[in-house]
């Protein structure tokens, strides 16, 4: 296979399952028994003002006029409007987006590299106690429900470290209008422990993908053979096994993005934190569907675009695809 | 005639034990003495095996074991732990420890049932794919694959909130979410069976396709599905926990997903009342703990693909990254 017909398979797959998405969310919201109009929405409502806002909202027309109607408006940007204030959904989702990325970003990060280390560290050291012991730790802390991790760093860290353990930024510094450093310094300090949570919960997961992924590399044949050639330890876990082991790693990694993303709705929901999870949350409660469509299209699509980007970064990672 | 008979059938057979016994499929009995062999000498195997029991006994005979009524006011909203009442009592001046006891039911009913729905849609894609390959494999997995990228939790949110709480629609949900890692698995091992001697053999010997998957394909996969399983449980349990926690829980049934959220949402971490809090979140972690261990301990001994570590010291039988590693 040629570079390019890599490049366009992928391109092909990701605006493929990007249409399965959106479809997917037209059929959820609209194929549910009863729409905006019937049920605890409009229970007051006359027959004349259900047909009228039918009418309006073009429930009228056959499901698969609604379904061009509903990708044409999504070609122009057009998420519908709010079921609470009535506003157009799209730019109410932009605001919380920008809250959530540098958040999730911080403690992804975190749990890459140190996951990576342990990971590493355990496969390498099979058997002994390091390797039992971070598979352990690794375990415990996969097992940990994420919102009750965020509830317990609420509960024991936050008042250790004198953390804020609610909201994005302090409302009182506002006021004071502070220079753009102190407020910096306090959207970080918002923003450790949320960052944490899902830090710590995908932490234990990236250990035991890297710890696994290196030591099925360790099985091949030619890290026997570098070892019979007399190559040091070292030089076979970093330039052998640990480059070949980066390619599932990056699959795996980038494949947990939609996991992170569910993570977010719970630990933002815990922390109070005005991201694309805290909305959803509201959204469910408030049985706001728009803002609810809106969200999930949104989470869903920045989890293909990040793993189309893996696969454009797979192919710069192993040369063997364009063979 | 009929003397000559016995030897021309055994002659196959003695070819393929010359062979290598590999082609051999091992018999059911060995496959169980097996998984009796890995719970009783690995240690992470062990403590969950005799965690699930334990879990299980205590959901089953949870009327009999629980001190108090899991509906009954006995004592303060909050009110401390005490000799009476050892893990407190919750917002609604409810025993804990009953309340724990009785959730153990119906977070081990989600976990067990949407483990079975993911294990029937997900086995079932997986043998259907793994076994007729061609079209039929591209297609299901395309499918697969789509799934895969959709972020799971958002999917049930929308799902859950769409459907309406019930106990019902959360099972579904879940096991309707979680089949693709099964049909993955699955089918990377149908396909290497397929291709064994005593498989086309039979098909030699005029096995239609059904025949031969039910007779000789799903018995050398289903060892393999149970423990997937059990590591599906998990996976539910800590669904379960999640949608009882945005509020998408049936409201009705106590589970230890919903007394995290009744704790959270009735202010048990300003009151202090970390007994209302800190219990269900162990008894959760400590389940999907147990489900996980034994589950990755089953899986390594029943998965035939299994290599050996080049760098340690001692050598170590390997678990390749089945399932998740040929995403592409």
């Amino acid at each position: 296979m040629r570079g390019s017909d890599y490049i366009i398979k992928r391109t092909a797959f990701a605006v493929v399952t990007v249409f399965v998405a959106i479809t997917l969310n037209f059929i959820i919201f609209r194929a549910a028994p009863g729409d905006a109009v019937t049920g605890e929405r409009c229970r007051n409502c006359t027959k004349e003002f259900k047909a009228n806002l039918r009418k309006e909202l073009g429930l009228d027309k056959s499901k698969w006029e609604q379904y061009v109607i509903y990708i044409k408006q999504l070609a122009h940007g057009d998420l519908g409007y709010s079921f609470e204030d009535k506003q157009p959904v799209a730019p109410q989702l932009w605001g919380p987006l920008k809250n959530t990325l540098p958040m999730l970003a911080l403690g992804t990060a975190f749990s890459i590299v140190f996951g990576i280390l342990t990971g590493v560290i355990a496969a390498w050291r099979r058997g002994t106690f390091w390797d039992r012991s971070s598979v352990l730790v690794g375990l415990g802390f996969y097992s940990l429900p994420t919102q009750w991790l965020g509830l317990m760093l609420i509960f024991f860290v936050a008042p250790m470290l004198s953390l804020p353990s609610s909201g994005i930024s302090d409302p009182f510094l506002e006021f004071t209008d502070p220079g753009w450093w102190p407020a910096l310094i306090d959207r970080l300090k918002h923003m450790v422990l949320p960052s944490a949570t899902i830090g710590l919960v995908i932490y234990g997961e990236y250990t035991l993908i890297v710890r696994s992924a290196m030591l099925e590399t360790l099985g091949e044949d030619y890290i026997l053979t570098a070892r019979a050639k007399g190559l040091a330890t070292w030089t076979i876990v970093r330039k052998h096994a640990l480059r070949n082991s980066m390619l599932p790693i990056t699959t795996l990694i980038f494949l947990s993005l939609g996991y992170i993303v569910g993570g977010a709705i719970l630990i933002e929901s815990v922390f109070n934190y005005p991201g694309i999870g805290l909305l959803t949350y509201d959204a469910v409660f408030a049985k706001d569907y728009p803002i609810m469509q809106g969200a999930f299209l949104v989470l869903t699509v920045s989890v293909i675009f990040a793993n189309y980007v893996a696969d454009l970064l797979y192919f710069r990672l192993d040369p063997r695809i364009t063979e | 005639m009929s003397a000559e008979l016995p030897a021309a059938v055994s002659q196959p057979a003695d070819l393929v034990r010359a062979g290598g016994g590999y082609d051999a499929p091992p018999p059911a009995r060995r496959t169980r003495l097996r998984v009796w062999k890995v719970i009783r000498e690995q240690p992470m195997a062990t403590f969950g095996a005799v965690v699930l029991l334990l879990v299980i006994l205590v959901a089953i005979f949870a009327p009999a074991l629980a001190p108090y009524d899991p509906r009954e006011k006995v004592g303060d909203v909050y009110q401390p732990p005490d000799s009476s009442h050892w893990l407190g009592l919750d917002d609604g001046g409810v025993d804990m420890v009953s309340l724990l006891m009785y959730g153990a039911r119906v977070s081990l009913i989600v976990g067990f049932a949407a483990a079975a729905v993911a294990m029937l849609v997900g086995g079932a894609v997986g043998v259907l794919s793994g076994y007729f390959g061609g079209k039929t494999d591209t297609v299901l997995m395309r499918i697969t694959d789509y799934f895969l990228v959709i972020p799971d939790v958002p999917l049930m949110i929308v799902v859950a909130a769409i459907w309406g709480k019930s106990l019902k629609n959360i099972i579904l949900i879940i096991g309707l979410i979680y089949w693709t890692s099964t049909a993955r698995l699955i089918r990377s091992q149908v396909k290497s069976i397929r291709e064994r001697v005593y498989v086309k053999r039979a098909r030699a010997l005029g096995a239609g396709n059904s025949r031969l998957i039910f007779k000789h394909v799903m018995p050398q996969v289903a060892p393999l599905l149970i423990a997937n399983t059990v590591l599906m449980m998990a996976i539910a349990i800590f669904a379960e926990t999640a949608l009882a926690f945005l509020g998408l829980g049936d409201p009705q049934k106590i589970s230890w997903g919903l007394l995290i959220e009744n704790a959270f949402a009735r202010q048990a971490i300003s009151l202090d009342a970390w007994w209302a809090i800190v219990p269900p979140g162990v008894c959760v972690a400590v389940l999907i703990l147990a489900c996980t261990m034994l589950g990755t301990a089953l899986e390594d001994s029943l998965n035939p693909r299994l290599r050996v570590g080049h760098l340690s010291v001692k050598r170590f039988r390997l678990r390749p990254l089945v399932g998740r590693m040929d995403a592409e």
